[in-house]
């Protein structure tokens, strides 16, 4: 089974991983492709990833979340093709209560954006394209 | 010694991947390079930078070892799989 999918996430596909008669609190988080980014107009993206090393990170990042709070955590980001408002990543937590899940949900979220090796590539309405880069000054490189 | 892994005689065969900008900027996603032992992730981008668009590569990139995070002093064995990394954009 891998994290990254090839077609259009469900929320309540990722919910029933979790979800238990036990888990009285749960929180999601769904990213969605934004119509603008750095004052550009964007059209769509184009996710890629070294799905290996992606599957095997998001992996890692669950289970660390799973031994700091007793929460259950399921996570899927999507890769290929995005028009605006499609979901691009959907984080599950599920616990007894909610100060876990909101903790684990913002954990998974985060790590997955600092460690998990996935790149976008925004197209915009004038017609350029540029590659997101967190650590540029204007947010994107453009070759 | 096959020809898959290694060619002998100190010789380490590493596979190195390529992605997004850096795929761009060398037009290729995948090579495999032959380095001297003992040989580092430092002495791979060496080699890339020697290539053709290899030299806007930046000074420190985010590396992974076998789809673990190194550093540009990690080690490397014959018949390692090295990626160079462009920031992440994940999320």
């Amino acid at each position: 089974m891998s994290y990254l999918k090839e077609t259009p996430l469900d929320v309540r596909t990722v919910a029933h991983q979790v979800v238990s008669a036990e888990q009285g609190g749960v929180v999601t988080f769904i990213g969605a492709v934004r119509n603008h980014h750095a004052g550009r107009e964007v059209l769509r993206l184009e996710y890629s990833a070294y799905g290996e090393m992606a599957d095997l990170e998001i992996g890692r990042i669950l289970e660390e979340a799973a031994t700091r709070w007793p929460a259950k955590v399921a996570a899927e980001h999507r890769v290929g093709t995005l028009e605006v408002g499609d979901v691009a990543v959907i984080v599950v937590a599920a616990s007894a209560h909610r100060e876990a899940a909101f903790d684990a949900c913002r954990f998974v979220i985060e790590e997955i954006k600092r460690r998990v090796p996935i790149w976008k590539r925004e197209h915009y309405v004038d017609g350029t394209a540029g590659w997101v880069d967190p650590t540029a000054p204007a947010g994107v490189s453009f070759h | 010694m096959n020809g898959e892994r290694g060619t002998g005689n100190g010789v380490l065969r590493v596979k190195v991947l390529l992605f997004a900008r850096f795929a761009e900027l060398l037009g290729q996603s995948e090579l495999m390079i032959d380095v001297s032992a003992p040989a580092t992730v430092r002495t791979v981008l060496d080699n890339l930078r020697e290539r053709a668009g290899g030299s806007l590569l930046p000074p420190s990139p985010m590396v992974a070892r076998n789809r673990v995070q190194a550093q540009l002093d990690t080690a490397l064995e014959d018949g390692d799989e090295v990626a160079v990394l462009p920031p992440l954009a994940g999320g």
